[in-house]
């Protein structure tokens, strides 16, 4: 199976508002694939329904090659869902969150103990795994989540925007399991998000939503190739005659002048450091420094929706 | 074998939970005690209530013993809107586990904590003089279970359809005060005017205390077997629905 999720138009509708709009997304096997969207955009929709929470009014979706609609007891049990709010019992420690989500997931007595001791480690809890989660500190707490996501051993983890609320270093912790968990486990992540940074460090391959729909999916460098936007700045000791010479060539797009510095847009920038310095040598002039900027997740985002992430419905 | 152990693990979790928070045992057993102390005195002193050796609160002790497994089973039922608030209901309802055998492990762990707030009212029977022999626990204990198994599934059928705490005051307002009321808890159902004599025979409650009150003080107003088959029947058709309404409204819940 080389897609683990696939869906056929798949659709919500809540009376006139139609929250998720004939999606079809292929998740490949093993990957760590993205759905970046502004709140509002259809990500929980989605996911919901990929997880059998929500019924779709329209298409359908296999998960791990069962229908979501007609085998959801399969469905399951092949995955793990990390919900975009918080899901613990206050007066239950995170040893026993994880043995009842191995009972009810039907995970084998005999292997158990083992499975949530190798758990236990990867989301590191250590002595707070016999304290009551109301003790918890917001990040223990997602990874707790996390971490009985995986107990189960299912073959898709599910998150719903998992660093939400959580402070930026707590922020990168959970991204450096995230990243663990694909290495070390046979698990495909689904998440969702819509944090730039998150999506773009730790997704294989990124769907980006607006109002329901899909507009474009693709690895985060080739989205970023594709708008064909790289900012070489560069610092030369005679600008105005670099500027005017460099406008010449052809695969210099535009010339911005700030100050001291000049910023040149073009293509593929990482092929063009070196001929752009012996441009400048050619006629004389000395590269004091040049610097190769690639666009963001952000412009790409722009450049699909015409608005930014943040503006967006 | 995996539903008996989805079973098994939401019954522990009913468990740990009534362990844990120790201010609803104490509760659980004030209440009551209140209830036979100040009120069960109070009035026995301003009415004559012949023919039971112990008097008004003798008469009254299996009905409290009823409230308190009333309010018990109810409110634990109803708390399932409350792990619904908190997220937890849907981490147990994406489980791939029946969703009868997540009612069924519910309604015995609420029966469960019912039954053991029972236990520890009636090793308090000297307090209202009331003779306890180990037959008479037995089977008072065994009564106990159907009753707080039924009352559990009003509360979780209750919780099916609810969706905030909101609702909290109408639940008490419209359910469980007339339950406990109409059951003849507080007083004798027989000889009671026309009206109130038909709702009193429509509250199951009313067979659970008079069974209790046949099995404790050796009297009741209905037959002991008619008692018990309207408990069972009861118990069964409160658990089957409340199954049949977590599975048909599984998406609202979640």
């Amino acid at each position: 199976m080389d897609y683990i999720i696939e869906t056929n138009n798949i659709t919500k509708k809540y009376g006139d508002f139609i929250a998720v709009n004939s999606v079809n997304l292929k998740v490949p096997n093993n990957s760590v694939y993205g759905i970046l969207g502004p709140n509002g955009a259809g990500k929980t929709t989605l996911i919901s329904m990929l997880c059998t929470i929500l019924r779709p009014t329209g298409g359908s979706a296999t998960v791990n090659g069962y229908d979501v609609v007609k085998n959801a007891r399969e469905v399951r049990a092949s995955i793990g869902i990390v919900f975009q709010s918080r899901a613990l019992d206050d007066i239950l420690t995170g040893r026993e969150h994880l043995d009842m989500h191995a009972s009810l997931y039907g995970v084998p007595g005999e292997i158990r103990k083992k499975r949530i001791d190798e758990v236990l480690d990867l989301i590191d809890l250590g002595e707070k795994a016999d304290e009551y989660t109301k003790t918890y500190s917001g990040g223990m707490k997602r990874r707790l989540e996390i971490g009985r996501g995986l107990v189960h051993h299912p073959r898709v983890l599910f998150l719903d925007e998992p660093t939400l609320g959580l402070d930026p270093q707590t922020r990168e912790k959970i991204w450096e399991y995230i990243t663990k968990l694909n290495q070390e486990e046979d698990i495909t992540v689904l998440m969702t998000t819509h944090y730039m940074e998150e999506a773009d460090q730790l997704c294989d391959e990124v769907a980006i939503i607006n109002q329901g729909k899909i507009i474009k999916s693709d690895s985060p460098i080739n989205l970023k190739r594709e708008l064909k936007a790289d900012t070489i700045t560069v610092k030369v000791n005679k600008p105005e005659s670099f500027v005017q010479k460099v406008k010449t060539l052809d695969y210099v797009h535009k010339v911005f002048e700030d100050d001291s510095t000049i910023k040149l847009m073009v293509e593929r920038g990482e092929n063009l450091v070196p001929p752009l310095v012996n441009f400048a040598n050619k006629n004389g002039i000395v590269v004091e420094s040049i610097e190769l900027q690639h666009p963001n997740l952000e412009d790409v985002f722009i450049s699909y929706t015409g608005t930014s992430i943040t503006e967006g419905r | 074998m995996a539903e008996i152990e989805g079973i098994y693990i939401i019954w522990l979790r009913e468990m740990k939970r009534f362990v844990r928070y120790r201010s609803r045992i104490l509760t659980s057993v004030v209440t009551p005690l209140l209830w036979l102390l100040i009120f069960g005195t109070g009035l026995g002193s301003a009415i004559r209530f012949g023919g039971i050796p112990g008097g008004y609160q003798a008469f009254i002790y299996p009905g409290i013993i009823g409230q308190t497994i009333l309010f018990t089973s109810i409110f634990s039922g109803v708390s399932v809107i409350i792990d619904r608030q908190y997220g937890f209901l849907k981490e147990i309802l994406v489980a791939p586990i029946a969703r009868p055998s997540i009612v069924f492990g519910k309604a015995i762990g609420i029966s469960t904590t019912a039954v053991i707030q029972g236990i520890i009212l009636l090793l308090l029977s000297f307090v209202v003089g009331v003779q306890m022999t180990p037959l008479i626990f037995i089977a008072s204990i065994l009564l106990m279970i159907p009753i707080s198994v039924g009352l559990a599934g009003v509360g979780l059928l209750i919780a099916s359809f609810t969706d905030s705490m909101e609702g909290f005051n109408l639940i008490m307002s419209f359910v469980v005060l007339p339950i406990f009321l109409l059951s003849g808890a507080l007083f004798p159902v027989t000889g009671l005017p026309n009206f109130l004599q038909v709702t009193v025979y429509l509250d199951p409650l009313t067979y659970g205390v008079d069974a209790l009150r046949h099995i404790i003080l050796g009297q009741g107003a209905i037959p002991l077997h008619i008692s018990v088959i309207v408990i069972l029947v009861f118990a069964v058709v409160m658990v089957f629905l409340s199954a049949l309404m977590f599975s048909k409204k599984e998406q609202e819940l979640m």
